[in-house]
Protein backbone atom coordinates (compact mmCIF):
# COMPACT_ATOMS: atom_id res chain seq x y z
CA UNK A 1 0.00 0.00 0.00
CA UNK A 2 1.13 3.83 0.11
CA UNK A 3 -0.42 7.19 1.21
CA UNK A 4 -1.35 9.37 -1.85
CA UNK A 5 -2.11 12.64 0.45
CA UNK A 6 -1.72 13.70 3.88
CA UNK A 7 -3.21 16.67 5.19
CA UNK A 8 -2.37 17.45 8.71
CA UNK A 9 -4.30 20.38 10.84
CA UNK A 10 -2.72 21.40 14.37
CA UNK A 11 -0.19 18.56 14.47
CA UNK A 12 2.83 19.46 16.39
CA UNK A 13 4.44 22.31 14.43
CA UNK A 14 2.00 22.23 11.58
CA UNK A 15 -0.99 24.69 11.48
CA UNK A 16 -1.97 23.49 8.15
CA UNK A 17 -0.45 21.45 5.63
CA UNK A 18 -1.10 18.95 2.17
CA UNK A 19 1.17 17.15 0.17
CA UNK A 20 0.51 14.94 -2.34
CA UNK A 21 2.80 11.63 -1.62
CA UNK A 22 3.29 8.85 -5.26
CA UNK A 23 4.71 5.72 -4.56
CA UNK A 24 8.25 4.87 -4.66
CA UNK A 25 11.05 6.56 -2.36
CA UNK A 26 10.33 9.92 -1.00
CA UNK A 27 13.29 12.13 0.52
CA UNK A 28 12.33 14.79 3.13
CA UNK A 29 15.22 16.65 3.74
CA UNK A 30 15.64 20.20 5.94
CA UNK A 31 17.50 21.06 8.83
CA UNK A 32 16.48 19.92 12.40
CA UNK A 33 13.72 21.21 13.82
CA UNK A 34 11.64 22.27 11.12
CA UNK A 35 8.74 18.77 11.25
CA UNK A 36 10.38 16.03 8.91
CA UNK A 37 9.74 13.53 11.60
CA UNK A 38 6.16 15.19 12.26
CA UNK A 39 5.44 13.57 9.01
CA UNK A 40 5.80 10.64 9.68
CA UNK A 41 4.78 10.51 13.04
CA UNK A 42 1.42 11.52 11.74
CA UNK A 43 1.36 8.14 9.51
CA UNK A 44 2.97 6.50 12.25
CA UNK A 45 -0.26 7.64 14.63
CA UNK A 46 -2.66 6.70 12.16
CA UNK A 47 -0.83 3.45 11.49
CA UNK A 48 -0.80 2.33 15.45
CA UNK A 49 -3.06 5.21 17.31
CA UNK A 50 0.02 5.69 18.77
CA UNK A 51 3.20 7.97 18.51
CA UNK A 52 7.20 6.35 18.64
CA UNK A 53 7.92 9.31 20.48
CA UNK A 54 5.68 10.27 23.18
CA UNK A 55 3.55 8.19 25.23
CA UNK A 56 0.96 11.10 26.26
CA UNK A 57 -1.21 12.56 22.84
CA UNK A 58 -0.41 16.49 24.45
CA UNK A 59 2.74 17.27 23.10
CA UNK A 60 1.00 16.03 19.36
CA UNK A 61 -1.16 19.01 18.77
CA UNK A 62 0.62 22.59 18.17
CA UNK A 63 0.34 24.50 21.04
CA UNK A 64 -2.43 26.76 21.55
CA UNK A 65 -4.79 24.12 19.75
CA UNK A 66 -7.23 22.06 20.99
CA UNK A 67 -7.20 19.42 18.88
CA UNK A 68 -5.15 17.96 15.94
CA UNK A 69 -6.95 16.38 12.94
CA UNK A 70 -4.41 14.02 10.65
CA UNK A 71 -6.40 12.65 7.19
CA UNK A 72 -4.43 10.41 4.77
CA UNK A 73 -5.64 9.00 1.47
CA UNK A 74 -4.52 5.72 1.33
CA UNK A 75 -4.24 3.46 -1.89
CA UNK A 76 -3.78 -0.74 -1.58
CA UNK A 77 -4.55 -3.12 -4.25
CA UNK A 78 -5.24 0.37 -6.10
CA UNK A 79 -8.00 1.03 -4.05
CA UNK A 80 -8.44 4.17 -2.00
CA UNK A 81 -9.19 4.56 1.71
CA UNK A 82 -9.50 7.90 3.17
CA UNK A 83 -8.76 7.86 6.74
CA UNK A 84 -9.29 10.52 9.40
CA UNK A 85 -8.27 10.72 12.68
CA UNK A 86 -8.93 13.85 15.28
CA UNK A 87 -6.81 13.68 18.00
CA UNK A 88 -8.02 15.36 21.29
CA UNK A 89 -5.71 14.88 24.31
CA UNK A 90 -7.62 14.01 27.50
CA UNK A 91 -10.15 12.65 25.53
CA UNK A 92 -11.25 9.98 23.26
CA UNK A 93 -10.00 10.14 19.86
CA UNK A 94 -12.57 10.50 16.59
CA UNK A 95 -11.80 8.41 13.72
CA UNK A 96 -13.24 8.49 10.24
CA UNK A 97 -13.08 6.00 7.27
CA UNK A 98 -13.96 7.35 4.25
CA UNK A 99 -16.14 9.67 5.53
CA UNK A 100 -18.43 7.13 7.44
CA UNK A 101 -17.75 7.46 11.50
CA UNK A 102 -16.54 4.72 13.30
CA UNK A 103 -17.39 3.46 16.23
CA UNK A 104 -13.78 3.27 17.97
CA UNK A 105 -10.70 4.59 16.35
CA UNK A 106 -9.53 0.24 17.00
CA UNK A 107 -11.81 0.10 14.20
CA UNK A 108 -9.32 2.13 11.57
CA UNK A 109 -6.09 -0.42 12.69
CA UNK A 110 -5.43 -2.13 9.53
CA UNK A 111 -6.39 0.81 6.93
CA UNK A 112 -2.85 1.95 7.27
CA UNK A 113 0.08 -0.25 8.06
CA UNK A 114 3.19 0.75 8.18
CA UNK A 115 6.67 0.19 9.82
CA UNK A 116 8.59 2.68 10.88
CA UNK A 117 12.19 2.82 11.85
CA UNK A 118 13.47 5.65 13.93
CA UNK A 119 16.39 6.46 16.48
CA UNK A 120 14.12 5.86 19.11
CA UNK A 121 14.48 1.77 17.96
CA UNK A 122 18.28 1.98 19.33
CA UNK A 123 16.53 1.25 22.73
CA UNK A 124 15.43 -2.17 21.21
CA UNK A 125 19.27 -2.99 21.15
CA UNK A 126 20.43 -1.46 24.09
CA UNK A 127 17.30 -0.68 26.63
CA UNK A 128 15.69 -3.29 28.99
CA UNK A 129 13.82 -6.26 27.79
CA UNK A 130 10.67 -4.66 28.22
CA UNK A 131 11.26 -3.08 24.72
CA UNK A 132 11.87 -6.39 22.83
CA UNK A 133 9.02 -7.80 24.44
CA UNK A 134 7.05 -4.73 22.99
CA UNK A 135 8.49 -5.07 20.13
CA UNK A 136 7.07 -8.76 19.52
CA UNK A 137 3.70 -8.09 21.30
CA UNK A 138 3.26 -4.96 18.61
CA UNK A 139 4.34 -7.35 15.67
CA UNK A 140 2.25 -9.96 16.88
CA UNK A 141 -0.92 -7.86 16.84
CA UNK A 142 -0.28 -6.07 13.77
CA UNK A 143 -0.48 -9.91 12.22
CA UNK A 144 -3.16 -11.36 14.37
CA UNK A 145 -5.53 -8.63 16.16
CA UNK A 146 -6.39 -11.10 18.63
CA UNK A 147 -3.56 -10.98 20.54
CA UNK A 148 -4.50 -7.42 21.92
CA UNK A 149 -7.27 -9.37 23.67
CA UNK A 150 -4.62 -12.23 24.98
CA UNK A 151 -1.78 -9.17 25.63
CA UNK A 152 -4.02 -7.18 27.98
CA UNK A 153 -5.86 -10.10 29.34
CA UNK A 154 -2.65 -11.31 30.65
CA UNK A 155 -1.17 -8.04 32.15
CA UNK A 156 -4.47 -8.48 34.04
CA UNK A 157 -4.17 -11.17 35.71
CA UNK A 158 -0.56 -10.67 36.50
CA UNK A 159 -1.74 -7.61 38.61
CA UNK A 160 -4.53 -9.20 40.34
CA UNK A 161 -2.66 -11.59 40.98
CA UNK A 162 0.58 -9.71 42.13
CA UNK A 163 -2.29 -7.93 43.63
CA UNK A 164 -3.31 -11.30 45.83
CA UNK A 165 0.29 -11.97 46.95
CA UNK A 166 1.12 -8.91 48.09
CA UNK A 167 -1.92 -9.31 50.47
CA UNK A 168 -0.85 -12.96 51.44
CA UNK A 169 2.67 -11.73 52.72
CA UNK A 170 0.84 -8.85 54.44
CA UNK A 171 -1.43 -11.11 56.52
CA UNK A 172 1.60 -13.66 57.06
CA UNK A 173 3.60 -11.07 58.13
CA UNK A 174 0.98 -9.71 60.91
CA UNK A 175 0.02 -13.67 61.95
CA UNK A 176 -3.43 -13.37 59.83
CA UNK A 177 -2.93 -16.82 58.11
CA UNK A 178 -2.71 -18.18 54.76
CA UNK A 179 -6.74 -17.55 53.81
CA UNK A 180 -5.67 -15.02 51.36
CA UNK A 181 -4.26 -18.14 49.24
CA UNK A 182 -7.53 -19.89 48.84
CA UNK A 183 -7.71 -18.10 45.18
CA UNK A 184 -4.33 -18.35 44.28
CA UNK A 185 -4.53 -21.97 42.44
CA UNK A 186 -6.91 -19.82 40.33
CA UNK A 187 -5.21 -17.31 39.38
CA UNK A 188 -2.12 -19.87 38.35
CA UNK A 189 -4.44 -21.28 36.17
CA UNK A 190 -5.74 -18.46 34.23
CA UNK A 191 -1.64 -16.88 34.12
CA UNK A 192 -0.90 -20.47 33.10
CA UNK A 193 -3.60 -20.22 30.18
CA UNK A 194 -2.87 -16.68 29.10
CA UNK A 195 0.40 -16.94 29.21
CA UNK A 196 0.81 -20.09 27.22
CA UNK A 197 -1.35 -18.33 24.89
CA UNK A 198 1.06 -15.23 24.58
CA UNK A 199 4.22 -17.41 25.06
CA UNK A 200 2.81 -19.86 21.67
CA UNK A 201 2.70 -16.32 20.02
CA UNK A 202 5.72 -15.10 20.32
CA UNK A 203 8.00 -18.26 20.12
CA UNK A 204 6.05 -18.54 16.44
CA UNK A 205 6.61 -15.12 15.58
CA UNK A 206 10.61 -15.08 17.09
CA UNK A 207 11.80 -18.53 15.01
CA UNK A 208 9.85 -16.53 11.86
CA UNK A 209 11.65 -13.66 12.91
CA UNK A 210 15.49 -15.24 12.64
CA UNK A 211 15.94 -15.68 9.25
CA UNK A 212 14.75 -12.36 7.47
CA UNK A 213 16.32 -10.48 10.67
CA UNK A 214 19.90 -12.59 9.98
CA UNK A 215 19.54 -11.25 6.38
CA UNK A 216 18.72 -7.77 6.85
CA UNK A 217 21.53 -7.87 9.03
CA UNK A 218 24.17 -9.74 6.78
CA UNK A 219 22.78 -7.22 3.87
CA UNK A 220 23.04 -3.90 5.65
CA UNK A 221 26.84 -4.79 6.80
CA UNK A 222 27.90 -6.82 4.58
CA UNK A 223 28.50 -10.46 5.81
CA UNK A 224 30.52 -8.57 8.76
CA UNK A 225 29.34 -10.76 11.64
CA UNK A 226 26.06 -12.86 11.84
CA UNK A 227 22.81 -11.62 13.81
CA UNK A 228 20.79 -14.18 15.59
CA UNK A 229 17.77 -13.56 18.42
CA UNK A 230 16.67 -16.26 20.44
CA UNK A 231 12.96 -16.13 22.88
CA UNK A 232 14.63 -16.84 26.11
CA UNK A 233 11.92 -17.93 28.77
CA UNK A 234 11.69 -17.82 32.23
CA UNK A 235 10.49 -21.72 31.54
CA UNK A 236 13.43 -22.40 29.84
CA UNK A 237 14.69 -22.76 26.58
CA UNK A 238 13.40 -25.38 23.59
CA UNK A 239 9.70 -24.87 24.70
CA UNK A 240 7.36 -26.47 22.19
CA UNK A 241 6.13 -23.35 20.31
CA UNK A 242 2.80 -24.80 18.73
CA UNK A 243 1.66 -27.20 21.38
CA UNK A 244 -0.18 -24.76 23.91
CA UNK A 245 -1.18 -27.35 26.35
CA UNK A 246 2.08 -28.64 27.17
CA UNK A 247 3.07 -24.67 27.83
CA UNK A 248 0.04 -24.54 29.93
CA UNK A 249 1.29 -27.01 32.12
CA UNK A 250 4.77 -26.29 32.11
CA UNK A 251 4.04 -22.74 33.31
CA UNK A 252 2.05 -24.24 35.95
CA UNK A 253 4.73 -26.61 37.34
CA UNK A 254 7.51 -23.67 37.32
CA UNK A 255 4.53 -21.76 39.05
CA UNK A 256 4.51 -24.21 41.84
CA UNK A 257 7.98 -24.49 42.10
CA UNK A 258 8.21 -21.17 42.43
CA UNK A 259 5.46 -19.85 44.62
CA UNK A 260 7.32 -20.13 48.39
CA UNK A 261 9.42 -16.97 46.32
CA UNK A 262 6.38 -15.04 44.92
CA UNK A 263 4.73 -15.38 48.29
CA UNK A 264 7.83 -14.13 49.99
CA UNK A 265 8.59 -10.95 47.06
CA UNK A 266 5.00 -10.63 47.01
CA UNK A 267 5.46 -10.60 42.72
CA UNK A 268 4.88 -12.95 39.88
CA UNK A 269 8.23 -14.49 39.06
CA UNK A 270 7.24 -17.01 36.00
CA UNK A 271 6.02 -16.10 32.80
CA UNK A 272 6.07 -14.33 29.95
CA UNK A 273 6.02 -10.69 31.38
CA UNK A 274 9.94 -12.38 32.70
CA UNK A 275 10.90 -13.06 28.97
CA UNK A 276 13.52 -11.86 27.19
CA UNK A 277 14.60 -12.06 23.14
CA UNK A 278 18.07 -12.32 23.31
CA UNK A 279 19.71 -10.85 20.66
CA UNK A 280 23.05 -11.92 19.50
CA UNK A 281 26.20 -10.67 16.91
CA UNK A 282 28.67 -13.63 16.30
CA UNK A 283 29.01 -15.01 19.67
CA UNK A 284 28.73 -11.92 21.70
CA UNK A 285 25.29 -10.30 23.27
CA UNK A 286 24.86 -7.16 21.62
CA UNK A 287 23.95 -5.40 24.32
CA UNK A 288 26.77 -3.86 25.68
CA UNK A 289 29.24 -5.23 23.17
CA UNK A 290 28.36 -3.83 19.69
CA UNK A 291 29.32 -0.72 18.93
CA UNK A 292 26.89 2.13 18.00
CA UNK A 293 27.12 1.81 14.57
CA UNK A 294 26.60 -1.86 15.27
CA UNK A 295 23.46 -1.46 17.41
CA UNK A 296 22.06 0.76 14.52
CA UNK A 297 22.25 -1.62 12.16
CA UNK A 298 21.19 -4.39 14.64
CA UNK A 299 17.64 -1.98 15.18
CA UNK A 300 17.15 -1.30 11.55
CA UNK A 301 17.32 -5.41 10.93
CA UNK A 302 14.86 -5.84 13.10
CA UNK A 303 12.55 -3.40 11.54
CA UNK A 304 13.10 -4.59 8.48
CA UNK A 305 12.63 -8.30 9.37
CA UNK A 306 9.30 -7.03 10.97
CA UNK A 307 8.88 -5.17 7.10
CA UNK A 308 9.13 -8.86 5.52
CA UNK A 309 6.92 -10.49 7.53
CA UNK A 310 4.27 -8.28 7.36
CA UNK A 311 4.69 -8.14 3.59
CA UNK A 312 4.26 -11.76 3.71
CA UNK A 313 1.31 -11.87 5.21
CA UNK A 314 -0.31 -10.13 2.10
CA UNK A 315 -0.60 -6.25 2.72
CA UNK A 316 2.60 -4.42 2.37
CA UNK A 317 2.81 -1.69 4.62
CA UNK A 318 4.44 1.80 3.86
CA UNK A 319 8.24 1.84 5.08
CA UNK A 320 9.15 4.59 6.81
CA UNK A 321 13.07 5.62 8.04
CA UNK A 322 13.49 8.36 9.93
CA UNK A 323 16.82 9.88 10.00
CA UNK A 324 18.65 6.74 9.15
CA UNK A 325 21.18 7.48 6.83
CA UNK A 326 23.14 9.87 8.99
CA UNK A 327 24.52 6.72 11.35
CA UNK A 328 25.32 4.71 8.29
CA UNK A 329 28.91 4.34 6.36
CA UNK A 330 28.73 4.74 3.00
CA UNK A 331 29.11 0.81 2.11
CA UNK A 332 25.82 0.35 4.72
CA UNK A 333 24.16 3.22 3.22
CA UNK A 334 23.94 1.76 -0.87
CA UNK A 335 23.36 -1.66 0.60
CA UNK A 336 20.09 -0.66 3.06
CA UNK A 337 19.44 1.84 -0.23
CA UNK A 338 19.10 -1.56 -2.53
CA UNK A 339 17.54 -3.21 0.10
CA UNK A 340 14.36 -1.19 0.72
CA UNK A 341 13.95 -0.16 -2.83
CA UNK A 342 11.27 -3.28 -3.55
CA UNK A 343 8.58 -1.40 -1.45
CA UNK A 344 5.94 0.08 -2.66
CA UNK A 345 6.53 3.23 -0.49
CA UNK A 346 9.66 4.52 1.22
CA UNK A 347 9.67 7.51 3.06
CA UNK A 348 12.81 8.52 4.33
CA UNK A 349 13.89 11.66 6.17
CA UNK A 350 17.35 13.33 6.56
CA UNK A 351 19.08 16.31 7.51
CA UNK A 352 21.81 16.64 4.15
CA UNK A 353 20.22 15.41 1.06
CA UNK A 354 23.90 13.80 0.02
CA UNK A 355 23.14 11.04 2.81
CA UNK A 356 20.66 9.31 1.09
CA UNK A 357 21.75 7.03 -1.83
CA UNK A 358 21.14 7.49 -5.72
CA UNK A 359 18.85 4.20 -5.30
CA UNK A 360 16.35 6.46 -3.18
CA UNK A 361 15.92 9.40 -5.18
CA UNK A 362 13.10 9.68 -6.09
CA UNK A 363 10.94 12.19 -5.39
CA UNK A 364 12.07 14.83 -2.93
CA UNK A 365 10.80 17.52 -0.68
CA UNK A 366 12.22 20.62 1.35
CA UNK A 367 11.04 20.65 5.22
CA UNK A 368 11.40 24.64 6.52
CA UNK A 369 9.90 26.27 9.24
CA UNK A 370 6.37 23.99 9.29
CA UNK A 371 6.86 24.18 4.84
CA UNK A 372 6.64 21.27 2.73
CA UNK A 373 7.50 21.70 -0.84
CA UNK A 374 8.60 19.35 -4.00
CA UNK A 375 11.31 20.26 -5.45
CA UNK A 376 11.91 17.23 -7.05
CA UNK B 1 -19.35 27.71 47.10
CA UNK B 2 -22.67 28.53 47.85
CA UNK B 3 -24.46 28.66 51.19
CA UNK B 4 -25.97 26.09 53.47
CA UNK B 5 -28.64 23.95 52.05
CA UNK B 6 -28.16 24.04 47.91
CA UNK B 7 -24.10 24.06 48.63
CA UNK B 8 -25.09 20.49 50.82
CA UNK B 9 -27.16 18.92 48.37
CA UNK B 10 -24.42 19.89 46.01
CA UNK B 11 -21.85 18.21 48.23
CA UNK B 12 -24.48 15.18 48.72
CA UNK B 13 -25.51 14.55 44.94
CA UNK B 14 -21.25 14.50 43.96
CA UNK B 15 -21.04 11.58 46.13
CA UNK B 16 -23.03 9.67 43.57
CA UNK B 17 -21.14 7.70 41.03
CA UNK B 18 -20.66 9.22 37.32
CA UNK B 19 -22.08 12.63 38.79
CA UNK B 20 -19.38 15.10 38.74
CA UNK B 21 -19.36 18.60 40.16
CA UNK B 22 -21.21 20.65 37.13
CA UNK B 23 -23.78 17.72 37.15
CA UNK B 24 -24.02 18.03 41.08
CA UNK B 25 -24.88 21.85 40.78
CA UNK B 26 -27.07 21.04 37.79
CA UNK B 27 -29.27 18.37 39.88
CA UNK B 28 -29.41 20.70 42.81
CA UNK B 29 -31.01 24.03 40.95
CA UNK B 30 -33.35 21.63 39.27
CA UNK B 31 -34.50 19.99 42.06
CA UNK B 32 -34.92 24.07 43.83
CA UNK B 33 -36.51 24.97 41.10
CA UNK B 34 -39.36 21.57 40.79
CA UNK B 35 -42.41 21.26 41.98
CA UNK B 36 -42.47 20.73 45.87
CA UNK B 37 -44.93 17.56 45.44
CA UNK B 38 -42.02 16.23 43.36
CA UNK B 39 -38.91 16.73 45.44
CA UNK B 40 -41.18 15.18 48.41
CA UNK B 41 -41.90 12.24 46.02
CA UNK B 42 -38.14 11.92 45.54
CA UNK B 43 -37.10 12.34 48.82
CA UNK B 44 -39.68 9.82 49.79
CA UNK B 45 -38.36 6.89 47.74
CA UNK B 46 -35.11 7.77 48.76
CA UNK B 47 -36.06 7.28 52.48
CA UNK B 48 -38.19 4.07 51.22
CA UNK B 49 -35.24 2.01 49.22
CA UNK B 50 -33.39 2.41 52.53
CA UNK B 51 -36.02 1.55 54.47
CA UNK B 52 -37.97 -1.38 52.58
CA UNK B 53 -35.79 -2.90 50.36
CA UNK B 54 -33.50 -5.47 51.89
CA UNK B 55 -31.89 -8.45 50.65
CA UNK B 56 -33.46 -11.90 50.04
CA UNK B 57 -32.37 -14.64 52.75
CA UNK B 58 -31.64 -17.14 50.00
CA UNK B 59 -30.50 -15.81 46.60
CA UNK B 60 -29.66 -11.93 47.76
CA UNK B 61 -31.24 -10.68 45.16
CA UNK B 62 -32.95 -7.28 46.26
CA UNK B 63 -36.13 -7.96 47.69
CA UNK B 64 -39.29 -6.34 49.71
CA UNK B 65 -39.57 -8.83 52.26
CA UNK B 66 -37.64 -11.99 53.59
CA UNK B 67 -37.39 -14.12 50.64
CA UNK B 68 -37.52 -12.38 46.83
CA UNK B 69 -40.51 -12.73 44.20
CA UNK B 70 -38.63 -15.16 41.98
CA UNK B 71 -37.35 -17.26 45.24
CA UNK B 72 -40.96 -17.46 46.25
CA UNK B 73 -42.30 -18.28 43.21
CA UNK B 74 -43.56 -22.22 43.45
CA UNK B 75 -43.33 -22.22 39.51
CA UNK B 76 -39.77 -22.15 39.35
CA UNK B 77 -37.28 -24.82 38.97
CA UNK B 78 -35.27 -25.65 42.20
CA UNK B 79 -32.85 -28.33 40.36
CA UNK B 80 -31.09 -25.12 38.77
CA UNK B 81 -29.24 -22.01 40.11
CA UNK B 82 -27.94 -19.09 38.33
CA UNK B 83 -25.28 -17.98 40.09
CA UNK B 84 -24.42 -14.22 39.14
CA UNK B 85 -22.57 -11.27 40.60
CA UNK B 86 -24.60 -8.57 40.81
CA UNK B 87 -28.73 -8.17 41.08
CA UNK B 88 -28.95 -6.06 37.75
CA UNK B 89 -27.58 -9.51 36.48
CA UNK B 90 -30.27 -11.17 37.50
CA UNK B 91 -32.60 -8.66 35.58
CA UNK B 92 -30.95 -8.98 32.59
CA UNK B 93 -31.37 -12.84 32.40
CA UNK B 94 -34.95 -12.26 33.68
CA UNK B 95 -35.39 -10.24 30.19
CA UNK B 96 -35.00 -13.28 28.39
CA UNK B 97 -38.04 -15.30 29.28
CA UNK B 98 -35.26 -18.53 29.21
CA UNK B 99 -34.39 -19.16 32.67
CA UNK B 100 -37.02 -20.87 34.94
CA UNK B 101 -34.83 -22.00 37.79
CA UNK B 102 -33.29 -20.29 40.68
CA UNK B 103 -30.47 -17.20 40.93
CA UNK B 104 -27.94 -16.93 43.49
CA UNK B 105 -26.35 -12.89 43.57
CA UNK B 106 -22.79 -13.30 45.00
CA UNK B 107 -22.18 -9.36 45.06
CA UNK B 108 -19.53 -9.25 43.17
CA UNK B 109 -16.46 -10.95 41.59
CA UNK B 110 -13.16 -11.96 42.95
CA UNK B 111 -10.70 -9.19 42.81
CA UNK B 112 -7.69 -9.15 44.70
CA UNK B 113 -6.87 -5.13 43.35
CA UNK B 114 -9.61 -4.31 45.33
CA UNK B 115 -9.07 -6.79 48.14
CA UNK B 116 -12.21 -8.55 47.01
CA UNK B 117 -11.88 -12.59 47.68
CA UNK B 118 -14.45 -15.29 48.17
CA UNK B 119 -14.82 -14.39 51.90
CA UNK B 120 -16.13 -11.02 51.01
CA UNK B 121 -18.60 -12.83 48.31
CA UNK B 122 -21.92 -14.88 49.35
CA UNK B 123 -19.82 -18.10 48.41
CA UNK B 124 -20.86 -20.10 52.04
CA UNK B 125 -24.40 -19.45 51.40
CA UNK B 126 -24.39 -20.69 48.15
CA UNK B 127 -22.39 -23.98 49.64
CA UNK B 128 -25.35 -23.96 52.24
CA UNK B 129 -27.76 -23.89 49.86
CA UNK B 130 -26.42 -26.77 47.92
CA UNK B 131 -26.05 -29.07 50.74
CA UNK B 132 -29.44 -30.00 50.65
CA UNK B 133 -28.80 -32.25 47.51
CA UNK B 134 -31.89 -30.72 45.78
CA UNK B 135 -30.22 -28.50 43.56
CA UNK B 136 -28.36 -30.62 40.27
CA UNK B 137 -26.92 -28.02 38.38
CA UNK B 138 -25.00 -24.58 38.76
CA UNK B 139 -24.97 -22.45 35.99
CA UNK B 140 -21.95 -20.00 36.23
CA UNK B 141 -22.76 -16.53 35.13
CA UNK B 142 -20.61 -14.40 35.96
CA UNK B 143 -19.34 -11.29 33.98
CA UNK B 144 -16.88 -12.80 30.88
CA UNK B 145 -13.94 -10.60 31.70
CA UNK B 146 -10.40 -11.40 33.89
CA UNK B 147 -12.56 -11.11 37.44
CA UNK B 148 -15.43 -13.51 36.22
CA UNK B 149 -13.29 -15.65 34.76
CA UNK B 150 -11.52 -16.21 38.11
CA UNK B 151 -14.68 -16.45 40.01
CA UNK B 152 -16.47 -18.80 38.00
CA UNK B 153 -13.11 -21.43 38.38
CA UNK B 154 -13.04 -20.56 41.86
CA UNK B 155 -16.36 -21.60 42.21
CA UNK B 156 -16.42 -24.55 39.55
CA UNK B 157 -13.40 -25.92 41.43
CA UNK B 158 -15.02 -25.76 44.74
CA UNK B 159 -18.39 -27.65 43.68
CA UNK B 160 -17.52 -29.89 41.04
CA UNK B 161 -16.11 -32.22 43.84
CA UNK B 162 -19.64 -32.09 44.85
CA UNK B 163 -21.02 -34.03 41.73
CA UNK B 164 -23.07 -31.42 41.05
CA UNK B 165 -22.95 -30.66 37.01
CA UNK B 166 -21.13 -26.97 36.71
CA UNK B 167 -22.00 -25.09 33.47
CA UNK B 168 -20.56 -22.19 31.93
CA UNK B 169 -22.11 -19.18 29.93
CA UNK B 170 -20.81 -19.47 26.38
CA UNK B 171 -18.85 -16.62 25.28
CA UNK B 172 -18.74 -15.26 21.27
CA UNK B 173 -20.76 -13.55 18.74
CA UNK B 174 -23.57 -11.30 19.00
CA UNK B 175 -26.87 -12.90 17.44
CA UNK B 176 -28.60 -10.11 14.68
CA UNK B 177 -25.59 -8.87 13.69
CA UNK B 178 -23.03 -9.33 10.77
CA UNK B 179 -20.22 -11.37 11.09
CA UNK B 180 -18.33 -8.33 9.58
CA UNK B 181 -19.08 -5.72 12.64
CA UNK B 182 -17.66 -7.94 15.09
CA UNK B 183 -14.73 -6.64 16.42
CA UNK B 184 -11.24 -8.63 15.59
CA UNK B 185 -11.18 -9.93 19.66
CA UNK B 186 -14.59 -11.13 19.79
CA UNK B 187 -14.57 -13.05 16.16
CA UNK B 188 -10.98 -14.04 17.34
CA UNK B 189 -12.45 -16.20 20.84
CA UNK B 190 -15.56 -17.22 18.99
CA UNK B 191 -13.52 -18.60 16.52
CA UNK B 192 -11.37 -20.74 19.23
CA UNK B 193 -14.66 -21.60 20.98
CA UNK B 194 -16.09 -22.81 17.41
CA UNK B 195 -18.40 -25.85 17.78
CA UNK B 196 -18.99 -29.43 15.38
CA UNK B 197 -22.43 -29.25 14.12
Amino acid sequence: MHARHLELIDFRSYEKLTIELEAGPSVFVGPNGQGKTNLLEALGYVATLGSHRVAADAPLVRSGAERAIVRSTVVNDARELLVELEIVPGKANRARLNRAPATRPRDILGALRMVLFAPEDLSLVRGDPAERRRFLDELLVARQPRYAGVRSDYERVVKQRNALLRTAYLSRKTGAGSRDLSTLDVWDNHLAQHGAELLAGRLELAAELRAPMSRAYEAVSQGKGHADMAYSSSLGDDLPAANRSLLTAQLLEALAQARTQEIERGVTLVGPHRDELKLTLGDLPVKGYASHGESWSYALAMRLASFDLLRAGGIEPILALDDVFAELDTGRRERLAELVSTAEQTLVTCAVAGDVPAALQGARYDVHEGEVRRVL
Amino acid sequence: MYEGAIQDLIDELGQLPGIGPKSAQRLAFHILSADPADVHRLAGALNRVKELVRFCNLCFNVAESDTCRICRDPRRGTEVICVVEEPKDVVAIEKTGEFRGRYHVLGGAINPLEGIGPDQLRVRELLTRLRDGEVKELILATDPNTEGEATATYLALLIKPMGLSVTRLASGLPVGGDLEYADEITLGRAFEGRRAL
